[in-house]
């Protein structure tokens, strides 16, 4: 099976996209079964009728869809222009109806990037194994049920709209088993053994890419689950090891192929083709037994049978009382494969319980209990620059916010400047939710996901998740204002474009309070500011650290900052030190990034680390010692994630100049992990540039 | 320490005609109860200078001027920070409670820690208040310096010898090796752990002559817990250059892997537990 598919990974390195159905806009059911080797397929099902053929959502934006077609060389078809012009409003015509000019500027000056009006808001993680633990029939029923319900209730806004939501649920759940039928799976019945239990999971999650094409479209935590069905067949007798392992290996190479047509827009900002196929392994159940099984173990020996990958995106949800052992093998993985993520389970446990999944890269969720309003983030960095000028952008001179008294002074005061800075933020807060607002009314409205949310229960958590990109930069450069002597340079227009540093400062990163104190601060300042604004459907503010590979598009879109940064640097990735600032070490930077608070930062805190290999000197048993204590300690000291990758500089110099020598050199990047060889040009010399600690 | 002192024991002011001009003051400066020393640097996270997970502390001062030194910038006091003990004790503490979680601890390196030894021994002991392993790392030849009061707070003694062979030592550091074994013995006798590290630096000490009195000398040692080859690399290099310093091992390369396993067989074969 997996040779059958590798010509085809061949063939989209050199080429891209390799085929689209521009014509037929994806759903439930708009596709033909599609097969790669029918005879000998495990796990069945397709995005569409062929391997590797995209899909179309024009429902979401049609522009998207255009733009995704054209830059992979693929016609559009007329018929879906006209119908999606003539007859149907796009989810992205909604947004822009409902947008200020205000949010207009902040999206074309790029303090505020990355806003699902573009692409698909995702995040939403369907609880897949419904599908598998009591067939579709039982969900239909409780659907009924639930809208029954609510047809006592007065007509408000909010109950018509679960009234039809419910009803778009039933009707998507319908179609899902009109697909297992087609593909010869009974999933309106429970799954009897591990093979049926796998399939319908993963049909349930099919359903769900054919209908959306979410940014990020985790899986949740199914291995556990699937290992209640495995070991009953082992027992029994029908199964043994070989085939409980292809199941799961059958399962992932599915995830592997899963394509969404994008835009160049979004490839900039997400590259590598990523979709966040998150599946977390590990964590402890609220009684304190450990939910690691043997198939967490087979979940992560798809990267020793497979090679490794960046999907499904494979998250250990990291306990300090995870079994020995479960822990060491973990290490080992990241060794070879560099694809694997690390979150603290014991720090998240207590706000979502024992049964979350993690969407995208950090965002905990309880699954089928909890969905999120994805919102992308604003640049801080920036937002301090508007603060120094008055409320003008730095690159264009353009009055983005409110107009304000700039900073005249030729040295910057710590408390001027961060008088400001406050007013800016309450200021970009505002503008910030009423964007995401516009944004999430539209996308429930023209573009619902209805099949994951019928694999929900109707009454269901809401959070709207907002994000911060350039916390280094900005906590580092008012460092350099507060502890050394920062003049301006202004340009003839009394811009201030440029800074020049006397003496030296506290950089963040280095376990110095002085500095970490302010990137701590600076995240709870800006949470309390956005818990200001009520969020469309009540939902709880969450806020994140994290920003993928969009590091380098914010750096690229801010000016010269205070700590010396140069105009168009990338920012450090998620909550990072900026690149070689953090040069006491990986102690002391992991402790600066664990000091960031999690209760302002719930949908979370992303920190890449890179090492160079282990020394040959010393034991590979030993070296595993360290890093197990080394995993331990940071979780221990609140640490919420860590992204690992053991790679040396050399190899990834490398793999720049002779990329067909290293087809599957995976890496780690802001929470998820990607083909190193698939990012742009710019985005391989950020991961260069970044710090490699030497000694691990 | 008082400059005559430093004199009596070979030290730049030895070395030069006079104090440079540019020497540290060093006024108010008792030697074994230091309030304040000159540090070079420190980093956090190696794991392979003692135990778990380390603080390095690497003081500036060192009397010896090994042909491959990587750290010659650590040479002169003058080169490095005037830190306070209270400050360096309190930047500890900012670690300490990551370190013991992960069975770590500090390792004061260099330089050599023993030119500044009431510096270090504060900081030892303070390292010991907080519950942390602590490792010093030494050539040995100030080891005379290191009364047992110092040794007290030191768990482990990363050892240096860089040649058994006394002509190739002294051309090699500049000073003599008898100190470095005088130490040794010291140790032994007190029965303190050493892991004892051998630079192989090929062509200058990877001559039998020079490897196996070491294996020979320390293989009766039950106190030495390991002896660790450490291959020599070129990463001091431009350390050499900015400070003007002619590099005389520019043509050197890093030994082989196949040379690595000579070095470790003459060290095995004494009855050493070798790395």
């Amino acid at each position: 099976m997996w040779e059958k598919l590798q010509p085809y990974f061949l063939e989209e390195q050199r080429k891209g996209v390799l085929d689209v159905d521009a014509s037929a806009p994806s759903t439930v059911l708009a596709h033909a079964p599609g097969w790669i080797d029918r005879d000998n397929e495990v796990i069945v099902g397709l995005q569409t009728d062929k391997p590797f053929r995209r899909a179309i959502f024009p429902a979401g934006g049609l522009r998207m869809v255009e733009n995704g077609l054209e830059a992979a060389g693929f016609p559009a078809d007329p018929a879906v222009h006209q119908a999606f012009t003539r007859y149907r409003k796009t989810r992205n015509d909604g947004v822009f109806d409902a947008y200020t000019s205000e949010i207009m500027r902040c999206r074309r000056s790029g303090i505020i990037t990355g806003l699902p009006d573009s692409y698909g808001r995702g995040r939403i993680i369907g609880d897949y194994h419904r599908v598998a633990l009591y067939g579709v029939n039982r969900l239909l029923e409780v659907k009924r049920e639930e809208r029954a319900q609510v047809d006592d209730m007065w007509p408000n806004d909010e109950v018509i709209r679960t009234r039809e939501e419910l009803a778009e649920q039933m009707r998507a759940l319908v179609d899902l088993a009109e697909m297992g039928k087609r593909y010869g799976c009974e999933i309106s019945r429970p799954a009897e053994n591990a093979r049926e239990a796998v399939q319908w999971t993963y049909l349930g999650y099919l359903g769900a890419i054919k209908e959306a094409n979410g940014a990020a479209m985790s899986i949740g935590r199914i291995s556990t689950f699937l290992d209640i069905y495995i070991e009953r067949d082992l027992r029994e007798g029908t199964l043994d090891e070989a085939g409980a392992q292809e199941l799961i290996d059958q399962l992932v190479q599915k995830l592997r192929i899963v394509r969404f047509l994008r835009t160049p827009d979004y490839d900039a900002l997400f590259s590598g083709d990523p979709y966040w196929a998150t599946e977390c392994v590990g964590g402890m159940t609220l009684d304190g037994r450990t939910m690691v099984t043997r198939t967490s173990y087979r979940m992560l020996h798809t990267l020793t049978n497979l090679g490794p990958a960046p999907e499904p995106n494979i998250t250990v949800l990291w306990a300090k009382n995870l079994p020995d052992a479960f822990k060491r093998y973990c290490i080992k993985i990241s060794r070879d494969t560099s694809s694997l993520q690390y979150e603290n389970d014991d720090l998240m446990r207590p706000y979502w319980g024992d049964d979350y999944g993690i969407a995208c890269c950090v965002s905990a969720m309880r699954l089928g209990k909890q969905m999120q309003f994805f919102g992308a983030r604003v640049n801080l960095a920036k937002a301090m620059l508007y603060a120094i000028n008055g409320g003008k952008d730095e690159v264009s001179g353009d009055q983005i916010a409110p107009q304000s008294a700039p900073i005249t002074g030729d040295v910057l005061d710590f408390e001027e400047v961060m008088a400001k800075f406050d007013a800016t933020m309450e200021w970009l807060a505002r503008t910030y939710v009423h964007a995401m607002n516009c944004n999430h009314y539209m996308h429930d409205k023209y573009f619902y996901e209805r099949l994951e949310m019928a694999l929900h229960d109707r009454d269901i958590l809401r959070t709207m998740a907002f994000g911060i990109a350039g916390l280094s930069v900005a906590a580092d450069s008012l460092s350099a204002i507060k502890f050394a002597k920062v003049h301006v340079i202004r340009d003839d227009n009394g811009l201030a474009v440029d800074y020049r540093v006397e003496g030296d400062f506290p950089k963040f990163g280095n376990a110095d309070s002085r500095v970490d104190d302010i990137a701590a601060d600076l995240v709870s300042r800006f949470m309390a500011k956005l818990r200001k604004h009520p969020t469309y459907r009540n939902a709880v503010h969450t806020q994140s650290v994290l920003t993928i590979t969009s590091n380098v598009v914010y750096g690229k879109a801010t000016g010269n900052t205070p700590d010396g940064r140069r105009k168009g640097e990338p920012f450090a990735p998620g909550a990072n030190p900026m690149h070689g600032r953090d040069d006491h070490g990986w102690l002391a930077s992991c402790l600066s990034v664990a000091r960031i608070p999690y209760a302002d930062a719930q949908d979370g805190i992303s920190y890449t680390v890179s090492v160079a290999p282990t020394l040959a000197r010393r034991g590979a048993e030993e070296t595993i010692d360290n890093a197990v204590r080394a995993f331990d300690m940071y979780f221990g000291q609140g640490g919420f994630h860590m992204n690992l990758n053991v790679l040396s500089k050399e190899t990834l110099e490398d793999a720049m100049e002779h990329p067909e020598k290293y087809p599957q050199l995976t890496i780690r990047v802001s929470g998820y992990a990607v083909n190193f060889v698939r990012l742009t040009r710019e985005q391989q010399l950020d991961v260069i540039h970044r710090t490699f600690h030497a000694s691990y | 320490m008082s400059q005559d002192e430093l004199g009596t024991v070979g030290s730049r002011f030895d070395l030069r005609a006079g104090k440079s001009p540019d020497a540290p003051d060093t006024a108010g400066y008792e030697g074994r109860e230091a309030t304040y020393g000159w540090v070079h640097s420190y980093e956090t996270g190696s794991t392979v200078d003692g135990p778990g997970v380390r603080v390095m502390l690497f003081m500036s001062g060192c009397l010896l001027r090994c042909l491959y030194c990587h750290n010659p910038d650590t040479w002169h006091l003058k080169d490095g920070t005037k830190v306070d003990l209270a400050h360096a004790v309190r930047r500890l503490g900012d670690f300490a409670p990551a370190l013991r979680a992960m069975g770590g601890g500090l390792t004061i390196s260099g330089g050599e820690p023993l030119v500044q030894i009431g510096f270090t021994k504060g900081m030892f002991a303070a390292a010991k208040r907080l519950g942390l392993h602590t490792a010093l790392d030494t050539s040995g030849f100030l080891g005379e310096r290191a009364d047992d009061d110092y040794l007290r707070h030191v768990d482990l003694v990363l050892l240096d010898i860089k040649s058994g062979d006394p002509e190739i030592y002294r051309k090699l550091t500049g000073v003599e090796l008898e100190p470095t074994l005088r130490f040794a013995r010291r140790l032994q006798a007190m029965g303190k752990k050493v892991w004892l590290r051998y630079v192989l630096v090929p062509g200058l000490t990877d001559d039998p002559g020079s490897i196996e009195p070491v294996a020979r000398f320390v293989a009766p040692m039950e106190n030495v817990e390991w002896v660790e080859i450490l291959p020599f690399h070129q990463m001091g290099e431009f350390k050499w250059k900015s400070l003007g310093l002619e590099y005389k091992l520019a043509d050197t390369s890093a030994p082989s892997d196949a040379q690595v396993r000579t070095a470790l067989d003459i060290f095995r074969a004494a009855g050493c537990r070798a790395r």
